[in-house]
């Protein structure tokens, strides 16, 4: 897998927390599109970079399912979620499993900082929280 | 009765701060129309043919009279003084503004209600048999487990952006009620062995592609239901059609992939979710929700007061012989308050009726109303001794129509009058066909009869499984009728056969007529239903009826 992951090239990406933005950090991050199969996902499991998965459209919710089989298959590395991805969904991002969130400039400065930290709190209200084992 | 919890109300008051600052984010540009779109979707606002639609979700179809008050009072503070009751257990309303939408939403979530997944590309109101709690012929109460899902689904993170939308119905008993096979998971809840557990069908759905829901697992034990759902739905949410929003449903995946293919797949991803629910915690909760639902204390005085009217009364008769069904407890009834008047719009409910049902469940009826995905209102937990008295308060607000599974009992979609999409009106075929037979006296005489009407093809009147289906579609501009015969949305599924070419607007109720009275002449006894004459003959009388020329041609 290593040959896959690549130093991040120096963009003007920005990385949403939970304590807000941070300017991308330049860890080696591995690309997995939308549509990766079981196998895909498997062959990555074992990385040390980032895992890193595109939203091409915010309307696309396929990466909130991997995310969630990548940890339940058990990955524990970073998991990044880069692309056209809302504020709104910074706690689906979250709860499916995500770390991070990977915006470009022009969406963060449409949605400016504030708007991602009214999401931070992602571990209230969450129904599955009271269905979930532990 | 479900009663929410701090966790519940707190989630809603969230929810609804959320989608106010929505609303001040559209407005000042922060989320673009298209990225307010599914937002609003979600939260039931729908954009219609005139205005905004705001759709509130009845869960499973229960509702208090505190509930049903709250309805009336949005139709008249916000709307123009009316709701419309639909297919799916969803009130909407008409004609709300945006603005006004927040407040709305505050004003359900007093009273426990919202309006969260009703529309987008969300796991949809999870529906149940309307009579559940009531009937005779239940196995177990699928409200508990109506209410698991609800909560399981609401706001899940993983299915808030899928295909296309997906749904749910439950039903507790053998007589499928709840329609179950014509969703995307339809779950029968069956006893194997004294253990209560769940059939999952799968890939149901009517629209352009109708399809009979597959039997996707035979039994599914309580503790696997959630991570078994959620492995169906992930795994859709993966793989399904994202290129065409009219191949996007799961149907056209089990379609395409093949069910037992899909089967191993569900299973794989079975195996990564299952250990996300191995608490047990969820299965905790099911018997918490369960001891939410426990049935009324059942009176046992004597029924007096009714034997009388129905000795006495011919039109307390006539409404009691069609709008009363069959309750497991002695001396009480399941009774349905016709929204179907001949001549009004099927549905449609104006606040003072909806107060006046308010009313009577409050003081006769164990406080309890339901909503039925026939577009009518149910009062599930009646002591017979009550029955004159409530007949005459609906009578009084025209709600005593004796009408219950006969031919005014007609199911039709919004179509024209309201819907964007329409490509004719239902809701005045409806109007007419029920004036008609009104007129003809013939609705008894015809006994059960589910006509089911659609004004386009995305078929929300359900039209492939009315015995006589009518679906109106725009040939070079003009209305068209077509006529579908012997669809059944119950536990023997069937999509309907059509008839041949379609009839047009002054010519359908004739069409219908001609229908009915071929069958009037066909049945071998009163006791041979429509439906079983369309069984035993088959479609072939009915279309030499239906197109004489067409037999003189082939003659
Ligand atoms: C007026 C606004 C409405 C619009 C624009 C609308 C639109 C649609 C569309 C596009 C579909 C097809 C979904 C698909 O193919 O995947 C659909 C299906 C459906 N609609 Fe509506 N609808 C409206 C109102 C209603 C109402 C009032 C009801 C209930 C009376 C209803 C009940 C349904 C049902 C039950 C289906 C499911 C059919 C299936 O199983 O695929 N809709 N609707
Ligand atoms: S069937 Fe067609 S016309 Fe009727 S409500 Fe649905 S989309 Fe509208």
């Amino acid at each position: 897998m290593k040959d896959l992951a690549a130093p991040e090239a120096p963009t003007d990406t920005i990385l949403v927390t939970d304590t807000g933005f941070c300017p991308g950090d330049g860890a080696e991050v591995l690309d997995l599109p939308a549509d990766a199969d079981r196998a895909a996902l498997a062959a990555a499991l074992t990385t040390n970079a980032t895992i890193r998965v595109a939203f091409a459209s915010f309307a696309d919710g396929r990466g909130f399912t991997l995310a969630r089989r990548l940890r339940q298959m058990g990955f524990a590395g970073r998991l990044r979620a880069s692309g056209h991805v809302l504020a709104d969904q910074y706690a689906m991002a979250r709860r499916s499993g995500f770390d991070e969130v990977e915006i470009d400039a022009a969406l963060a400065a449409r949605q400016p900082e504030e708007q991602w930290r009214a999401r931070a709190d992602w571990q209230a209200h969450d129904h599955r929280s009271r269905l979930r084992a532990g | 009765m479900y009663r929410y919890n701090e966790f519940d109300r707190d989630f809603l008051a969230e929810r609804n701060r959320q989608f106010r600052a929505q609303v001040e984010r559209r407005i000042d540009g922060s989320l673009t129309e298209e990225e307010f779109k599914p937002l609003r979707l979600m939260n039931g606002l729908y954009l219609q043919l005139h205005a905004y639609m705001l759709r509130v979700a009845i869960p499973y179809g229960t509702l208090n009279s505190a509930q049903m008050r709250q309805l009336a009072y949005l139709a008249e503070r916000w709307d123009k003084g009316y709701g419309h009751f639909t297919t799916r257990q969803n009130i909407q309303y008409n004609w709300p503004r945006l603005s006004d939408v927040p407040d709305m939403l505050d004003a359900l979530a007093e009273v426990g209600l919202h309006a969260i997944q009703t529309s987008g590309n969300t796991i949809r109101n999870v529906t149940a048999d309307h009579f559940a709690g009531a009937a005779a012929d239940e196995v177990a109460d699928p409200r508990p487990v109506a209410e698991l899902i609800r909560q399981w689904s609401t706001d899940h993170p993983e299915f808030q952006f899928m295909p296309r939308k997906f749904k749910f119905a439950i039903t507790g008993a053998p007589n499928d009620r709840a329609v179950t096979a014509a969703h995307d998971i339809g779950l029968r809840i069956v006893e194997r062995g004294g253990e209560i557990g769940y059939t999952v069908l799968v890939g149901g759905g009517l629209g352009r592609t109708p399809m009979i829901g597959k039997v996707l697992a035979e039994f599914i034990p309580a503790e696997d239901l959630l991570p078994y759902l959620e492995a169906t739905v992930a795994v859709w949410n993966a793989i399904g059609r994202r290129d065409n929003k009219f191949k996007a449903r799961i149907k056209i995946l089990v379609h395409e992939v093949g069910l037992d293919a899909l089967r191993a797949e569900v299973e794989e991803e079975f195996t990564l979710r299952k250990p996300l629910y191995a608490g047990g915690r969820d299965v905790a909760l099911l018997e918490e929700i369960a001891g939410h639902f426990a049935p009324p204390e059942f009176e046992t005085t004597p029924t007096e007061t009714y034997d009388a009217a129905y000795a006495s009364d011919p039109v307390f008769r006539s409404w009691a012989d069609t709008n009363l069904a069959p309750h497991r407890a002695d001396g009480y009834a399941i009774v349905t308050v016709s929204l179907k008047k001949q001549g009004d719009t099927p549905g449609d409910a104006t606040a003072d009726q909806m107060r006046v049902m308010a009313d009577l469940a409050e003081r006769y009826a164990h406080d309890e109303l339901r909503i039925s995905h026939e577009q009518n209102v149910i009062l599930p937990h009646v002591h017979k001794r009550h029955l004159p008295a409530i007949h005459a308060a609906l009578k009084a607000a025209g709600l005593a129509t004796a009408n219950i599974g006969l031919v005014s009992d007609i199911i039709a979609c919004p179509g024209m009058d309201y819907c964007a999409l329409a490509t004719a009106r239902s809701i005045p075929v409806a109007q007419q066909i029920a004036t008609r037979f009104d007129e003809l006296k013939l609705e008894h005489e015809i006994g059960p009869l589910k006509i089911k009407i659609s004004g386009c093809i995305n078929a929300c009147g359900h039209h492939h499984v009315g015995h006589i289906g009518i679906l109106g579609l725009d040939r070079a501009g003009v209305e068209n009728y077509q006529i579908t015969l012997g669809g059944d949305g119950t536990e023997d599924a069937v999509i309907g056969t059509r008839t041949g070419p379609g009839f047009a607007y002054d010519e359908i109720v004739g069409a219908v007529e001609t229908i009915l009275k071929t069958y009037l002449s066909l049945r071998e006894d009163p006791s041979e239903t429509f439906l079983q004459t369309c069984r035993r003959l088959g479609i072939a009388p009915f279309k030499a009826a239906l197109y004489p020329e067409a037999k003189t041609r082939a003659a």
